[in-house]
């Protein structure tokens, strides 16, 4: 599947160098990573072919895992990650002779979400993390005092993504901590899609993904204790005040130069960030947008 | 004379008839040996990158008698598919239970009574089905029967393990038609007459004679069934629910040991702990449907008989 992909990648930055040849020196970014972030990275690439029409960044997703180790192996020039790199794969980097050089580029807010008609509006973290968590005591919507029109014996479907996604390592990591893992027998669905489209189907469900992929046929939980929660959204996640949102990351090798460093100083520009805004994700400093 | 002649122009160009003939003996042969070429180097293939897996960190009892599928954690990394092949078990077992009755019915029918054209177009038909993509055979699991299973049996969620073993077993059905089905053409026209010589009735000729005759190729079509059914992927991954879970009713999700490998390949680090684990499932994967492939092969040839 890697193998396929990066083929794919290799052919279409191929026809891409091929179709441009016309002209004068032109230079291609490789940019790979996170399924999070592939949208917005397409969109910049896209955006900045206006800016610098020399320069060509060929993007690819395969998840946040898949583009820092291909920064380990020094086969992209800027990787892209929904979570930060481990310990771990910073020493693999530098063992092989990378440097790589974290930069934020802006933050996601993760939704938590609901059917229609449950009838939940706020929920606590530590709620969140007995429903989700392994040993967790929450297994009906009657534990929380509720009961969810549809829904056969109340019974809470546990909707999850696939484990090497890197919004599953960062809402165990919000949600559960360090030390605790998820419980066994949680629906892990491959894409952040799937898991709106699932709930949006199941009663009894409850889900989480990037709020990019909110739509109106699901609910969203208001996350923090009672009366003081905080609804997701671009500008809680971009102040911090939502209790799950996390950074978006670009990693480069070494502090960016030339070609990769004008690239990354446009993405941080007002035009940049506001094109990560229009994709439904929090910029990483304030902008305003037309 | 002109025969001669022909004769002498043959023998001239028989150097070039000798090598056109070589050549495709080669092809031929290339052709034919290339199944093994292929089999063995991805066998070798898939030996090679679960091989660091098996001599490391590998644990017998923890790979095969644990539920704990938890290859990403942080803190304690677990590899147990046992929960695994529960998944993979129990919807196979009950698409066999769903396309033993089909593909037998539908064999029994093409293959002793319908004639002329009603038997060309069910085979045509029955062809047909065994071509429908497992990705259409998913989204139908996921779109029709998720909603039709909930609102039919009053369970939370209808991606179960009912599901994808229907599901499943109609996708396996055609493939077990056709060789039952050619197993019972199999059986001797005399057996037959003969039977109906001596009074017994069409049923009878079918449920004591023709059956048990075609015993043999009838088990090898139910073994290539469970085969495509340990192997298929897409179709189970979008209608088993993909949960890790250990099934105590036909209402609950579970996930497969091909599904676990398509989605978590593409996003792990290559020669990572949990990339070789996923491998080393494939080798069992493997292992698993070679040996099934080659029983249902060795039955189908009768070797049990002699």
């Amino acid at each position: 599947m890697n193998m396929t992909k990066s083929i794919l990648m290799l052919a279409s930055a191929g026809v891409l160098v091929v179709a441009c040849s016309g002209g004068d020196e032109r230079q291609v970014i490789q940019n790979k990573g996170s399924d999070t972030l592939v949208n917005v990275a397409q969109a910049w690439a896209e955006g900045y072919q206006t800016v610098d029409p020399n320069v060509i960044v060929a993007v690819s997703g395969g998840g946040s895992g898949t583009g820092i180790a291909a920064l380990i192996n020094g086969t992209v020039d800027i990787a892209n990650a929904s979570r930060a790199m481990k310990q771990k794969e910073v020493d693999l980097a530098k063992s092989s002779g990378q440097n790589p050089v974290q930069h934020i580029v802006g933050y996601d807010a993760l939704a938590v979400f609901l059917h229609k008609d449950n009838p939940i509006t706020q929920m606590s973290v530590e709620q969140l993390a007995e429903i989700y968590g392994e040993n967790g005591a929450t297994t009906t919507w009657t534990d929380l005092g509720v009961e969810v029109p549809g829904c056969q014996d109340q019974q809470i479907v546990v909707v999850s993504r696939q484990n090497n996604s890197g919004t599953y390592a960062y809402f165990r990591e919000a949600v559960l901590g360090k030390e605790r893992e998820f419980k066994l027998g949680t629906r892990d669905m491959h894409g952040s899609k799937d898991v709106v489209d699932i709930v949006e189907k199941t009663p009894c469900a409850i889900g989480y993904s990037g709020l990019a992929y909110a739509n109106d046929h699901v609910n969203m939980a208001c996350i923090g204790g009672e009366g003081d929660c905080v609804n997701p959204s671009v500008a809680t996640a971009s102040d911090g005040s939502y209790a799950i949102a996390r950074p978006l990351f670009m990693y480069t090798n070494g502090e960016p130069a030339g070609a990769i460093k004008e690239y990354m100083d446009w993405i941080m520009s007002d035009t940049g960030q506001c094109v990560i805004l229009e994709k439904g994700y929090a910029p990483a400093k304030s902008v305003t947008c037309s | 004379m002109s025969e001669a002649r022909a004769q002498a122009s043959r023998v001239g160009q028989r150097n070039r008839d000798w090598y056109i003939d070589k050549a495709v003996e080669i092809i031929v042969f290339i052709g034919g040996i290339s199944a093994i070429i292929f089999i063995v180097g991805i066998f070798v293939f898939i030996t090679k990158e679960g091989l660091g897996f098996l001599a490391d960190t590998f644990d017998f009892k923890e790979f095969f008698f644990s539920p704990n599928w938890r290859p990403t954690s942080e803190a304690n990394p677990t590899y147990g598919i046992l929960a695994l092949m529960a998944g993979t078990a129990s919807v196979t077992g009950l698409a066999m239970l769903v396309a033993i009755p089909f593909s037998l019915g539908a064999a029994i029918y093409v293959a002793e009574f319908a004639t002329g054209k009603t038997r060309e177009a069910l085979k045509v038909l029955v062809e047909l089905l065994a071509a429908i993509p497992s990705v259409v055979w998913g989204f139908i699991g996921l779109s029709i029967m998720n909603p039709l299973i909930i609102d039919l049996f009053n369970v939370p969620i209808g991606l179960t393990v009912l599901n994808a073993g229907i599901i499943l077993g109609l996708m396996a059905a055609p493939i077990m038609t056709s060789i039952a089905e050619d197993a019972l053409k199999a059986v001797p026209d005399r057996y037959r007459e003969a039977a109906e010589a001596m009074g017994a009735t069409r049923w009878q000729v079918i449920f004591k004679v023709v059956l048990p005759a075609a015993k043999n190729g009838l088990l090898g079509a139910v073994l290539l069934g469970v085969g495509r059914g340990f192997g298929e992927t897409m179709a189970v991954l979008m209608a088993t629910g993909h949960a890790i879970n250990i099934p105590t009713s036909v209402f609950d999700s579970v996930r497969a040991l091909t599904a676990t490998i398509a989605a978590e390949l593409g996003e792990t680090a290559n020669g990572s702990d949990h990339y070789q684990a996923l491998f080393t499932i494939g080798i069992f994967l493997f292992i698993i449907t070679f040996l099934i492939n080659l029983s249902a092969d060795l039955i189908v040839r009768g070797v049990r008989k002699g």
